[in-house]
């Protein structure tokens, strides 16, 4: 971090999933760190996620989904950001993200994966050390 | 309820001089921790004594099991006569997958059944739809017509078995599609036995599967506890759920509060509908978690028969008992289980179950260890069904009703939940309710306080939990877990198709067009649902017929 920028942050629950307790908890934990963040609510498309971050302008894209259709929908944004140009963006996933499909959305450009358990601590450490987008 | 006068008396000096003596002991080694408290943060003191008993009589607060105000049980021979439902919460892929592990489960010795949705089935939405895509089938099994259901059922004899359905804004659809399978077989509706859990409420603040604005919603609720009270007495036509509250991080108070909040709710809108108390007040049934703090949850379920039996009884002039009588299911508490060292959950959800049991709950549910990570794999499942049977055949706990009543520790608790989720539900009363509570975002940014409030607990350590924050070990991930078919979403569509290409397109047009034009009136939904299903409309296009008079709900963004 060069200088005191704001980080923004969007909290995104992709899907038809409608477990936000983490993603809640996220929320706060991120803006008792100092972060300006944006909770999108539930039943996000991919579109509407691209949208909201270009629109809001996020340093950081978070997605928490639990039932399993992040093999879908996870491309599906990733795909939308780019078409956006919003490479520059620093994406992480939270939820239910099963062991062996990590590598795949990886490779996708999604920087981090927090399973039950993560501690808020590591998920704002994980975000100040891997920013992308430097002081503005 | 405690000794007499001059028994108190002696006992009150002698506690202040065992307190001095304790504090004495306290100044050269103090206890672990400056304070103790529940789980839910009720403050804890080191002794429990009869003077912490209620001032009210035995006879006004516990009275006996099978008497009101219910604080002992409902029944009065508790689990001596039959023990309570082992009702195993399943369902995955297709219907084909989902009669498999259900007959699974019941050859294992479960007594009832208990059916999860996908989640387009549970918002409505075809298999086919695009806002499907990679939800088909992934955490529960995918229903859009009757003939699904008639798959699901397969070999299962519905006049035997009683079916829990955890449906909520599509109830209406699926109390249907049951009552037409039945009668299809010959079953009388007054013959079935099951719940369908049609809570919309809480799917505002806490589990997210709404469709219809709050008042449309509520209406379909009311349709249907009046079409069951008729048609299906035996069937419960809502389960009140504090379940699903409690897993988003509400506080054991606080389930109680809401969920009785939602009741009252339910209950003056029924009242407003035209139905009488006693016609449907026995048919209302309730749905709690069991968590962690064993002696808390115990309270909880005691406090919570008191609660609805004085409300029933006093607030809604109930006269029939079984209106009086809170029944309920429960489930171990999914968000206790970890998925670090996840073989520690067997042991959770057993101390969980034992609460639930000792509680005097109707029906429970118990988690497998491998939930953190997957839906359960068919071992894991079968360890949590067991848990149940040594819980039922093989500790002593069922041989006499309320075994825990008379602790003083227990008695004092269930006390300080009663009193203290009143003081919530007069707060929701004075917002006026559930419905203000709800647009306001009240409930909703409670829930999430106490969340955030436990997650800082757990990160200070201040809450330990083992395997996790403390006692950590590098482990190999756990293996054999249950993946779910990517086909099944394509499989599932292509058989949609079929149904469409072979039914009566005028027959489903028509019952469409009924649902549509009752909407617009005071009649019951339900009748006109009934012909909908039969003629093989989908849930899609029943819940589209809906949304085209009601609207949606949309979320007011207050976080």
């Amino acid at each position: 971090m060069h200088d005191e920028r704001v980080i923004r942050v969007l909290v995104a629950k992709p899907g038809l999933d409608g477990h936000d307790r983490g993603a809640k908890v996220i929320v706060r934990a991120l803006r008792d760190a100092g972060m300006e963040v944006i909770y999108t609510g539930l039943r996000q498309t991919p579109e509407m996620i691209a949208a909201a971050a270009e629109q809001e302008d996020v340093d950081v894209v978070m997605m928490s989904i639990l039932s399993g259709a992040h093999n879908y929908i996870f491309p599906r944004v990733m795909e939308e950001l780019k078409r956006r140009g919003m490479t520059d963006i620093l994406v992480l996933a939270g939820g239910i993200i099963p062991a062996e499909d990590v590598s795949a959305l990886a490779a996708l450009g999604i920087k981090g994966f927090f399973g039950p358990g993560t501690e808020t601590k590591a998920v704002i450490d994980f975000v100040k050390a891997n920013l992308k987008r430097g002081s503005s | 309820m405690c000794c007499n006068v001059h028994d108190q008396e002696k006992l009150a000096l002698e506690l202040k001089a065992w307190e001095e003596a304790t504090q004495k002991q306290l100044d050269k080694i103090p206890e672990a921790r400056n304070s103790f408290e529940t789980l839910s943060g009720l403050p804890v003191k080191g002794l429990y004594t009869p003077l912490d008993l209620s001032t009210d009589d035995y006879r006004t607060s516990l009275g006996l099991p099978g008497s009101y105000p219910f604080t002992r049980g409902i029944q009065n021979t508790m689990y001596r006569g039959r023990f309570w439902t082992m009702r195993q919460y399943a369902g995955y892929g297709s219907a084909h997958d989902t009669n498999k592990r259900f007959r699974y489960l019941l050859e294992r010795g479960q007594t009832g059944l208990s059916l999860a949705f996908d989640l387009p089935t549970q918002i409505g939405y075809d298999s086919d739809h695009f806002i499907a895509l990679g939800e088909v089938g992934r955490v529960g099994v995918a229903i859009d017509t009757i003939h699904d259901l008639e798959i699901l059922f397969n070999q299962i004899p519905l006049s035997q078995v009683s079916t829990s359905m955890t449906i909520n804004s599509p109830a209406a659809v699926l109390t249907a599609m049951y009552l037409a399978r039945a009668e299809k077989e010959g079953i009388s509706g007054q013959d079935l036995r099951g719940t369908i859990q049609n809570d919309v409420l809480k799917e505002y603040v806490a589990r997210g599967t709404y469709i219809f604005p709050v008042h449309h919603a509520l209406r379909l609720t009311a349709d249907i506890l009046g079409f069951c009270a008729r048609q299906m007495p035996n069937w419960n036509s809502i389960s009140i759920s504090g379940y699903h509250m409690r897993e988003a991080g509400c506080t054991a108070v606080q389930e109680v509060a809401f969920t009785m909040a939602n009741a009252i709710t339910y209950v003056e809108t029924a009242l407003k509908a035209g139905l009488k108390i006693d016609d449907f007040g026995p048919r209302l049934s309730f749905f709690f978690s069991s968590h962690q703090d064993f002696f808390e949850e115990v309270a909880k379920f005691r406090a919570a028969r008191r609660i609805w039996a004085r409300l029933m009884k006093n607030r809604f002039q109930a006269k029939n008992p079984r209106s009086w009588m809170l029944r309920y299911h429960v489930q171990t508490a999914g968000c206790s289980l970890t998925a670090q060292q996840p073989i520690l959950n067997i042991l959770r959800t057993g101390y969980e179950a034992l609460a639930a049991v000792l509680g005097g709950c109707q029906s429970l549910h118990t988690n497998s260890y491998d939930e953190a990570l997957a839906l359960p794999s068919e071992q894991a499942a079968q360890i949590a069904l067991r848990t149940q049977q040594v819980i039922a055949h093989e500790i002593g706990v069922t041989e006499t009703a309320d075994p825990l009543a008379g602790s003083y520790y227990l008695e004092n608790l269930t006390d300080r939940i009663e009193e203290e989720a009143l003081q919530y539900l007069k707060k929701v009363d004075d917002m006026g309710g559930v419905i203000n509570a709800i647009a306001t975002g009240y409930l909703q940014e409670e829930i999430s306080k106490s969340a955030y409030e436990y997650q800082k607990n757990v990160e200070v350590r201040r809450r330990i939990v083992v395997g996790l924050n403390k006692y950590q070990m590098d482990e190999p991930p756990l293996t054999g877990l249950h993946k779910v078919d990517p086909g099944v979403g394509e499989a599932q569509a292509k058989w949609l198709e079929k149904i469409r290409a072979e039914r009566s397109a005028s027959a489903v047009a028509a019952a469409l067009g009924n649902i549509r034009r009752v909407a617009q009136t005071q009649e019951n939904l339900m009748p006109p649902i009934v012909e909908a299903v039969k003629a093989e409309a989908t849930i899609g296009e029943i819940c589209g017929a809906l949304r085209d008079v009601f609207g949606e709900y949309t979320a007011a963004n207050c976080f």
